[in-house]
């Protein structure tokens, strides 16, 4: 090859390099006034990964806990959707929501200030039920039974109390927090007028006689109209344990299901939380739900407004109408949301859930999780990162006086113990710089910190092939050989060495990243971009610095290196 | 011209006994070491939670570990990080890590509310949760083990291609030595076998295969020139005429680790001290591992005379010293 293409060839490759490093246009969601909107913005084109700029990494993966899932690849694919829509409307900028192997859900979101809230919205089932309270008292009936089958698990329950109940000190400690607000609450719940409460309250208080006898039955207490009951806060761990018991639940009264409330209320100085006995066929799901808003009330505090659609809303009428003085549940992933209250007549398409004394963001959130959907399976947490802002700039900086220093330190050996030669090799190696940069930027690869540890690494590495090649040519010139060539001896002997070393380590690397994960593959890509740009800059850049020297200087000038 | 180790004719074979007395040594200490107390992996293998805490003020350790002891994480472990206003905690205790499989946030959950409850939601943040439920850890284990192993192979075939058999098998040997000292070394410097490391240990492997098979390349040009030379004197001729640029290359590849080891921050640290020892053992066993191994396969399985020299001016008995054993005496 002619120097001319030589060089055409270097510069089209540092024109392209430049290119692909330049500042672009690129659409993105940006923050502006607290809200995240499309916008074009100009960036160079290196995105950092979430070790770098901060941000939440969680994999989520189907919970079969509770109920077997027969095809957990295909619940994955309806699940990811609609954890797509709910991370889409969270928004966040360039989130990543892909389905990993086969049953796993990768989420990252960077950047994001409260990762808790995150992971809520995201596994939140969000499945929601119209359900009619039982009027016939079909519990009362059943608790003989019932208790039967708890007295039977009542030596389990309490030889592992200590174990099972330590976990949910915490969140029992949380809505002690909330309680002062729920006591305030409205029991009024959905848009039907619900004037006679005071009146129904009044009448029914007597009726709370707290009833005593079997383990179940000694926990519960009659509520203020048929079907509603009362537990203990303190009892609400043991109870769970007696519902999610398959002996128990076979005594339940057929065609009923028991759902506790998803907030206390305060009676006197005890915390109780409501407990319902419902009809097990819901009359209304939240499939037909077109529209959720978070709103607040003067009376009711905050609280969703949905919407249904025409079909949902002939339904919701035709089973509201049939169904006028009786109370009816709503069901939110198995806890009703607020007190039951009474249809007072037909309910068409709009209705409202209120929020207890839950703030206005609670409320913000559950309208974003019924607006994308409910979960067509519990998912749970498989793992997850959570990197703060402060720490990835920390990461930054130090990576970058990390490869400033090792740079410098190695321009110095190379400029002192190799003279001219070792100038151009630093010039060849600022060339490797670019390109390898460029390579990543081009395949859109995502910089992490072992990614960072990696370049500055390979950037040592990257000196071999040159070292490799000099002290090659140093040789023939000791064998009394011409400059022109000893250069030309020099490379073609450093060659196969130079070829066999790159293509081991690139092989390493190829290995880790079919493998590795997250971080570990930004290693591997970084490494072999620089495997590939240092065979570039080595073999040929350096080279060409050569030829030009050559064709410059007089047959008898000997060679600095 | 400045040069350093020119010309040189050390004769490094020579003291493959001591070298092999030395290496085994560390080795058995550090093995021995890891069989007894077992390997100290990371959350990520194991499952588990690690959290990163920084304080405003330097808090009191013992209160940490009280407040802890107080939620019912009794084993979890509590290590400062870099300055006296921030710490690890890492609780990866079996019952733990089983509750993580209900959920892989659970304990982390758990001890923020502990934390922020002691210490105060404005004298504590944690900026770095990492959580793993044990599946996921179980996996990722396996995934490492076999990218090691595939690591292994696929280099093995590509050194069958370009070099024969016998120079293939001793530079596996010597890159498997590699991965014992490496983990003796861990083990030696208490560091944790993470993600990260299991890449610094593939990369160390890979550079010290990069190390031997420029020393091999230089025994092959120097085999197909076909001097009356035995191989033990090529191989000692080989290293003796790369050794500058070891030397060099090993310098600025130090220079650039020891870099990452001393400003890049505590999260990178494991990761470059693997790199560092990485080569050291790559260097030492290119010469020590990988010659005499060389050696002692021409000592089991010789060649055909002809094969080594392509002039037919070489004969069989140009070869004196055939074997380490007999060089030593």
């Amino acid at each position: 090859m002619s120097l001319k293409y030589r060089i055409a060839c270097i510069v089209a490759l540092i024109a392209a390099s430049a290119w692909a490093l330049f500042p672009r246009t690129v659409v993105e969601r940006v923050k502006r006034n607290d809200g995240y909107v499309l916008d074009t913005v100009r960036r160079v084109p290196l995105r950092k990964g979430l070790d770098l700029q901060g941000g939440t990494h969680v994999t989520l993966e189907v919970d079969d806990s509770k109920a077997a899932v027969a095809n957990k690849s295909e619940a994955i694919d309806r699940a990811l959707k609609v954890v797509r829509t709910r991370v889409d409307q969270f928004g966040v900028s360039e989130p990543v929501v892909q389905k990993v192997g086969n049953d796993r859900i990768i989420v990252e979101l960077p950047g994001i200030d409260d990762p808790q809230r995150a992971t809520d919205i995201i596994q939140k089932s969000a499945f929601l039920e119209f359900q009619i309270t039982d009027k016939t008292n079909a519990l009362d009936r059943a608790i003989p039974r019932i208790d039967a089958a708890a007295k039977a698990l009542a030596p389990v329950l309490a030889s592992t109390k200590g174990g099972t109940t330590a976990p949910d000190t915490t969140k029992n400690a949380l809505q002690g927090l909330f309680a002062n607000d729920t006591a305030k609450k409205s029991p009024k719940d959905t848009a039907g007028k619900d004037t006679t409460k005071g009146k129904t309250d009044t009448k029914k208080d007597t009726a709370v006689t707290p009833q005593t006898g079997g383990p179940f039955s000694k926990l519960i207490q009659q509520g203020q109209f048929p079907g509603e009951y009362y537990v203990a806060q303190s009892d609400v761990p043991t109870l769970e344990r007696y519902l999610a018991d398959s002996t128990v639940k076979a005594a339940f009264p057929p065609g009923k299901v028991l759902r506790l409330a998803a907030d206390s209320t305060q009676f006197g100085e005890r915390y109780f939380r409501g407990l319902y006995v419902l009809d097990e066929r819901p009359i209304m799901t939240g499939e037909y739900l077109t529209d959720a808003r978070p709103s607040t009330s003067p009376t009711e505090g905050t609280l969703v407004e949905f919407q249904l659609n025409n079909e949902g809303g002939r339904r919701f009428r035709n089973e509201t109408a049939k169904h006028i003085k009786d109370y009816m549940a709503i069901v939110l992933d198995g806890r009703v949301m607020g007190r039951p209250p009474v249809i007072q007549g037909a309910i068409g398409t709009r209705g409202q859930i209120t929020m207890g004394g839950q703030d206005l963001q609670s409320a913000q959130d559950l309208a974003l999780v019924l607006r994308a959907g409910a979960l067509p399976v519990p998912l749970k947490v498989a793992d997850s990162r959570i990197i703060g802002p402060s720490l990835g700039k920390d990461s930054i900086d130090q990576s970058m006086h990390a490869g400033i220093i090792a740079l410098v330190l190695i321009v110095l050996i190379m400029v002192v113990y190799y003279r001219f030669s070792g100038v151009l090799a630093v010039v060849g190696l600022s060339l490797y710089v670019l390109y390898t940069l460029a390579a990543l930027a081009g395949f859109d690869a995502v910089l992490t910190l072992p990614g960072l540890a990696g370049f500055v690494l390979s950037i040592g590495i990257a000196v071999d092939a040159n070292v490799l090649i000099f002290e090659r040519i140093r040789e023939e010139l000791d064998r009394g050989k011409s400059s022109r060539l000893s250069i030309d001896e020099g490379f073609r002997h450093a060659l196969p060495a130079i070829i066999d070393s790159n293509v081991s380590t690139a092989l390493t690397a190829a290995v880790l990243y079919q493998f590795g994960t997250g971080p570990v593959r930004g290693f591997a890509v970084t490494l072999l971009a620089g495997i590939v740009a240092s065979m570039i800059t080595s073999i040929f850049v350096v080279r060409t610095f050569y030829t030009i020297w050559l064709t410059r200087a007089s047959e008898q000038q000997t060679l600095s290196i | 011209m400045i040069r350093i180790f020119h010309n040189t004719t050390y004769d490094f074979i020579r003291w493959w006994k001591v070298a092999l007395g030395l290496t085994a040594a560390f080795i058995v200490l550090g093995i021995g070491s890891l069989l007894i107390k077992g390997v100290n992996y990371s959350i990520e293998f194991t499952g588990g939670t690690l959290m990163q805490l920084h304080f405003k003020q330097p808090p009191d350790a013992g209160q940490i570990r009280r407040a802890l002891d107080g939620g019912g994480f009794r084993d979890a472990e509590i290590q400062q990080f870099g300055s006296d206003t921030a710490y690890t905690l890492r609780v990866q205790g079996t019952a733990e890590v089983a509750a993580q499989s209900a959920g892989a946030d659970r304990i982390a959950q758990r001890v923020a509310s502990i934390l922020t409850k002691q210490f105060g939601p404005n004298d504590v943040s944690i900026p770095r949760i990492e959580a793993v439920g044990p599946r996921v850890g179980s996996e990722l284990r396996r995934d490492a083990l076999i990218a090691i192993l595939l690591s292994f192979v696929v280099t093995l075939v590509y050194l069958a291609i370009r070099f024969e058999w016998r120079f293939g098998l001793a530079a596996i040997i010597a890159t498997g030595h590699d991965i014992f000292t490496t983990l003796a070394f861990l083990k030696l410097m208490h560091l944790e076998v993470s993600l990260t490391v299991v890449a610094a240990l593939l990369t160390v492997l890979g550079y010290s295969l990069n190390d031997t098979i420029i020393i091999f390349d230089r025994v092959r040009e120097n085999l197909r020139k076909g001097r009356k030379e035995s191989l033990y004197d090529v191989l000692n001729r080989s290293i003796n005429e790369t050794l500058p640029r070891s030397i060099l290359t090993h310098t600025t590849a130090a220079a650039a680790t020891l870099a990452l080891l001393l400003f890049a921050g505590e999260v990178i640290r494991p990761f470059a001290w693997v790199m560092l020892f990485g080569i050291v053992t790559g260097t030492f066993s290119s010469i020590y591992i990988a010659s005499p191994v060389l050696l002692w396969i021409e000592r089991k399985y010789p060649r055909a005379a002809a094969a080594w020299k392509p002039s037919s001016t070489a004969t069989a008995t140009s070869r004196t010293r055939p074997s380490p054993a007999t060089a030593t005496r």
